[in-house]
């Protein structure tokens, strides 16, 4: 009996010894699944960033309708020319109707000169783009490149270029993809952006303040921040359309500045800059409301009790007090909404950012294309050259929100607090 | 010595208007529901229309009076279900190793760098599934079977997008579970895999769950990867590989140009909105209720 007991126990341990290996072998072999996943996640971020910037760099083929060599002065070759030589240059060959519109859009004296040979290049010389080849093509087969470019297009330029040079920041629009730039879509993104600021900011700390340090639990208190957690879960297109319909639509007297005189009311409609920031107001409003709630409950309630203590009244407390040691991680969280607004599209093409647009926006009336909306564009496009070019400004919006982020995380430690 | 409490009417006014800034996104709301009605309830009472065949209808031609929505949502349902498809075993896969393995050093310079990735305009991830996921998937599968346009590249790359949110997301509710459960199941000679899959998983369900439920949510709405990648046209399919328009990218697709106002177009985007409104609003509640009535609460 004993002996039998003593057996099963024996068995058991048997068991569960010869059990043991295959557990920890099958616990190695998850432990490995498990890195790789995460190794995955890091790798599609690594190939994204890659790919954009193979795009940006590379070979290109161009041809010139017309020579450039032909516009030398005195041998003085064009891209040395002064600006002033430039628009003679301009005067001269073109026709008389196509340079005073030109003059009309823009006259030439405000005119850079990087612009005014921009237009030069994309008028006279008139560049076409023949054939592309990405970064690692154009290094690792640089020989079969050259030849190829020999055989099938003799007298044509061959050149490494890189797509994303300070030209193309500081260009305009353009139809010609060898002169076209992102000017008027940063300046459009910015614009935006800053109406977004002016509406959304005051508008969510004020609620984030009046849920906090006002809002008794009652029903409707409770109603409002469910509603807020739910409007930051609805898809951002669907606000694209609620703008097309409150703002563009329903607001057209006000978003197209036609209240104001502004505008010249027959040619105006409510597809302005003013628009696309309130509807982009309108989509990061529960980020910041939740991000500056979090930052407010973190005020101890110790400051709040000596502030009350001291006879302050309750705005007295929240703006001396609470509000001053929130700020950190309230501009923090609103810096976050921020990115978002920056590279979010599809709201804006839903209530109509015009895309054919090459005049800087000039105010909140204005027509207008933001970074996002014109990376959309050029990559809608068959084109090759388009999707380089779209790389590109892929970079620059990429290092807009680096930078912003970089700030909330510096905001962040800079300004912690640990109570 | 007066000890009447003082009227401070300037108090008052302050909190007022703070009052109306917490009441404005209710308005929002009623905004959304009441334009969005308004104008699908134009659409539907057209003659053209007819909510029936609207929603069962495996057509969707406006310039021939056909609405049937299934095509837009057959794309819909293919792209977020080869995103999740990506999303969920990685993403829980990535949150149990950040959680359970990785050393504490590890793991704060991981999250961080995934949750970069869910901060990348989705632009960018459509201009990546279209210029890198779908030649990579021609090459594959070849040219004649993967058209230029198709929703499985779209899909994968939602999913990639999608991955870092779950991650992020089951990796708290995997962190919240108290060291004791983890001991106890230690002392009990539990393998480090074994606490991870039977111990601490199903004591974060409900987190995970409703991370889940929020992704699918989130590719749902998702609008520029398929308004890129996935293709122009409604086409009523479940195959991967060819070119299908989602109900974001439909309505993307039509107001991109200069859409007129009280054409059938402008109304059916209502319509299409609303549908899809309903269904991530339908989703986050489902999302915060399991959070809600399922959370484990530890001492």
């Amino acid at each position: 009996m004993k002996n039998e007991e003593n057996g099963k126990k024996g068995a058991e341990s048997g068991f569960l010894l010869s059990n043991l290996p295959s557990r920890h072998r099958a616990g190695r072999a998850w432990q490995l699944v498990f890195l790789a996943s995460t190794v995955i996640g890091i790798l599609s971020l690594t190939a994204l960033l890659l790919n954009i910037l193979d795009s940006s760099f590379g070979f290109v083929i161009l041809r010139a309708k017309t020579d450039p060599a032909t516009f030398a002065v005195n041998g003085i070759p064009l891209e040395d020319q002064t600006k002033d030589q430039l628009v003679n240059l301009l005067q001269g060959k073109l026709s008389r109707g196509a340079y005073n519109k030109l003059e009309n859009e823009q006259p030439f004296a405000g005119r850079s000169r990087a612009e005014v040979y921009g237009i030069v290049i994309e008028r006279l010389v008139k560049y076409e783009v023949e054939e592309t080849w990405s970064l690692w093509d154009s290094v690792t087969r640089s020989g079969e490149i050259r030849a190829y470019a020999a055989e099938q297009y003799p007298g044509d330029k061959l050149t490494f270029i890189s797509w994303l040079t300070t030209d193309f920041v500081s260009r305009p629009q353009s139809s010609e993809a060898v002169t076209a730039g992102i000017r008027t879509a940063i300046l459009g993104s910015l614009w935006t952006i800053f109406i977004t600021i002016l509406f959304a900011f005051p508008m969510g700390v004020g609620t984030a303040i009046y849920l906090e340090e006002y809002a008794a639990d009652n029903w409707l208190n409770r109603l409002i921040r469910t509603n807020i957690n739910n409007l930051a879960g609805v898809p951002s297109i669907i606000y694209g359309i609620l703008g097309l319909a409150i703002f563009v639509r329903l607001m057209e007297k006000l978003t197209s500045g036609a209240l104001f005189g502004l505008v010249d009311p027959t040619t105006a409609n409510g597809r302005t800059i003013l628009s696309a920031g309130l509807t982009l107001g309108l989509l990061v409003l529960p980020m910041i409301i939740i991000n500056s709630q979090e930052a407010i409950r973190s005020v101890p309630q110790s400051l709040r009790k000596a502030s009350y203590g001291l006879g302050a009244t309750k705005w007295q407390t929240v703006w001396h007090h609470v509000l001053p040691n929130a700020v950190p991680g309230i501009l923090t969280g609103t810096i976050l909404a921020i990115s978002r607004a920056i590279g979010e599209t599809a709201p804006l093409v839903v209530i109509g950012a015009s895309t054919a647009i090459n005049m800087d926006p000039s105010g909140p009336f204005s027509k207008f294309t933001t970074l996002p909306i014109q990376i959309y564009q050029w990559t809608s496009r068959p084109q090759a050259e388009w999707r380089h070019l779209a790389a590109s400004a892929i970079v620059v919006l990429l290092a807009m929100l680096l930078s912003l982020n970089a700030a909330a995380i510096i905001l962040r430690n800079r300004f912690a607090r640990k109570y | 010595m007066n000890l009447k409490r003082r009227q401070r009417p300037g108090e008052n006014v302050i909190q007022t208007l703070l009052f109306f800034a917490g009441f404005f996104s209710i308005f929002t709301t009623l905004g959304i529901v009441y334009e969005l009605g308004k104008e699908a309830w134009l659409f539907f009472r057209l003659p053209e229309v007819n909510l029936w065949k609207f929603l069962t209808g495996t057509s969707w031609q406006p310039h021939i009076n056909e609405f049937g929505i299934l095509p837009l949502v057959s794309a819909t349902l293919v792209t977020t279900a080869i995103a999740m498809a990506i999303a969920i075993p990685l993403g829980l896969a990535a949150a149990i190793y950040l959680s359970e393995y990785a050393s504490k050093k590890t793991r704060n310079t991981l999250k961080p760098v995934l949750e970069i990735l869910a901060g990348i305009p989705t632009i960018v991830y459509g201009y990546f599934a279209l210029t890198f996921v779908t030649p990579l998937l021609r090459s594959i599968f070849g040219n004649n079977i993967v058209e230029i346009y198709n929703t499985g590249s779209a899909g994968l790359v939602m999913g990639i997008l999608i991955l870092p949110l779950i991650a992020s997301i089951s990796e708290d509710a995997l962190n919240a579970v108290p060291r004791s459960l983890r001991e106890a199941a230690y002392g009990l000679g539990a393998t480090k895999l074994e606490v991870a899959i039977k111990i601490v998983l199903p004591a974060a369900l409900s987190g995970i769950a409703a991370a889940v439920i929020l992704g699918v949510s989130r590719a749902i709405g998702e609008t520029m990867i398929v308004a890129v990648a996935a293709g122009a046209g409604p086409n009523f399919t479940l195959n991967p590989f060819q070119a299908a328009e989602t109900m974001t990218g439909h309505i993307v697709r039509i107001s991109g140009g200069d859409l007129s106002y009280d054409s059938i177009d402008y109304n059916s985007i209502f319509a299409i909105g609303l549908m899809l409104f309903f269904m991530t609003l339908t989703l986050n509640i489902i999302s915060q209720r399991i959070v809600r009535r399922f959370r484990e609460v530890y001492e």
